[in-house]
């Protein structure tokens, strides 16, 4: 029960390193999520798209990558960035942009497969009129992907969510450093093998908190913004 | 791809199309020009849609060549084709009319006055602001040939753009395409309805089975069918 209170207690403190902690997370995350959704929809929407060998592969592969393990992600880039690995010279490993790319990575296959899927049912819609009105390749990908944009708003939803929840990969390339690397899912990790649950149970309810608020606010604006112009 | 000065005439050449092991047409060969519309007539599952999905460059023959303009292989750029269940684009009425004017490569500048000029056409200027897949059957039919009017056509292919309407609604439909047909459009139109074709039609084509059976002025095809088949049908047979 003191323990409830305690958590509590430090969120309604507003306590600055916890205020850090989730900014940092939220940066990582969003900032993931941002280059995820601006390479992986169109590589999706591309893929819903054209046919070429190995497509049917491909698809597969993506939507395999969905399930993809963080830690394996996380010691993938750790090789890449390390100093002996191919891009150690950047000396960005334990630094949040090493984060960034970790997560953009993990989330990457289930914006493209998510967005493969959503394109290529509007496509089958849309393909004869599209065709009728001498829509070119480039085109077809922009006008597919604005117009399944509310559908689209769940990829970036569930691309978030595994980003923000996830804390095998940002642990690994991040470090934990306190005050540089340390996100919500990582001290919770911590807090929680040193034994201070308190701590860990505050975070853990902020991060569960922000989670919902974000699905709330984009259910919301979905909602209002299909009211508009769907 | 060189554009051609004209999609007219249109010409199809011993065009047949398969679907698989079905054949679907055979062996059309026919010429349209300038002129009154043209109507394709023909019980279900004669060919009437295949016929116009060839003719828009939809689909390509499995066999024989279609030439617009003398021109084998060519864009859709003068031609323009309003399908029987049009998909609504995602956006407001404006807005997939203004779509279809940059498609055909309306300046950005005049766009806006255009849309309003073609929603004024088919009576859907009260509407510009609704989402398009809100609207009733006979307004998303209006909006479509709006949506085709954009690219100034030619041609324009309607595949059954009454069906399903209620009288009022069919009447508007058909004073769009009557005054389409009247500015110089050259109008390609699948239908059901008899009384329809005397109404539109300067010209009929008769399907049956995927083949020509007639193809004559409105008033000897509807008064003097030269086929049994094109007299059952008149008759109100079924033709099979």
């Amino acid at each position: 029960m003191s323990d409830h209170s305690t958590a509590w207690q430090l969120i309604l403190d507003a306590d600055p390193a916890l205020f850090g902690i989730v900014r940092l997370s939220l940066a990582v995350s969003l900032s993931a999520v941002i280059l995820a959704a601006l390479i992986g929809m169109p590589l999706g929407a591309l893929l819903a798209l054209t046919r070429f060998p190995l497509r049917s592969a491909l698809v597969v592969m993506f939507n395999a990558l969905m399930g993809l393990p963080p830690v394996v992600v996380g010691l993938a880039v750790y090789l890449l960035l390390s100093r002996s690995g191919p891009l150690g010279a950047l000396g960005i490993l334990f630094t949040p942009s090493a984060m960034v790319i970790a997560q953009t990575i993990l989330i990457l296959p289930i914006m493209a497969a998510l967005t493969r899927q959503t394109v290529e049912d509007l496509w089958i819609e849309y393909r004869d009129e599209l065709t009728a009105m001498g829509v070119g390749p480039a085109a077809r990908i922009m006008t597919l992907l604005w117009d399944a944009r509310f559908s689209l708003l769940t990829a970036l939803l569930a691309g978030f969510g595994r980003a923000a929840a996830e804390v095998g990969a940002v642990m690994i390339v991040g470090g934990n450093i306190d005050g540089v690397t340390r996100t919500m899912t990582t001290a919770v990790a911590l807090e929680t093998s040193k034994g201070n649950l308190p701590l860990a149970m505050g975070l853990g309810l902020v991060l569960v908190a922000i989670v919902l608020a974000i699905n709330a606010a984009a259910w919301g604006t979905r909602a209002w913004a299909e009211r508009q112009a769907a | 791809m060189r554009a051609p000065a004209s999609d007219l005439p249109l010409v199809l050449s011993d065009v047949s199309l398969d679907a698989g092991d079905v054949r679907i047409l055979r062996h059309l060969n026919l010429t349209i020009t300038r002129g009154a519309p043209t109507l394709v007539v023909g019980p279900n599952g004669s060919g009437k849609t295949s016929l116009l999905r060839l003719c828009m460059g939809l689909a390509r023959p499995s066999a024989g060549s279609i030439t617009w303009g003398g021109c084998a292989e060519s864009g859709p750029v003068r031609r323009a084709i309003v399908l029987q269940r049009p998909a609504m684009l995602r956006r407001s009425v404006g807005a997939n009319v203004a779509y279809a004017l940059a498609q055909a490569g309306t300046p950005r500048k005049v766009r806006n006055d255009r849309a309003a000029n073609l929603l004024a056409r088919v009576g859907l200027s009260d509407l510009a602001g609704r989402p398009a897949r809100r609207l009733s059957g006979g307004e998303q039919q209006r909006l479509a040939l709006a949506r085709a009017l954009a690219r100034s056509p030619e041609i324009l292919l309607l595949d059954e753009p009454t069906a399903n309407l209620d009288p009022a609604a069919t009447r508007a439909v058909e004073d769009i395409v009557l005054s389409a047909a009247e500015s110089g459009i050259k109008i390609v139109m699948t239908s059901h309805d008899l009384g329809q074709v005397r109404r539109l039609a300067g010209d009929v084509i008769f399907l049956v089975r995927g083949a020509l059976c007639e193809r004559k002025l409105v008033i000897d095809f509807l008064e003097n069918p030269s086929t049994p088949e094109g007299f059952a049908f008149l008759r109100g047979d079924l033709v099979i």
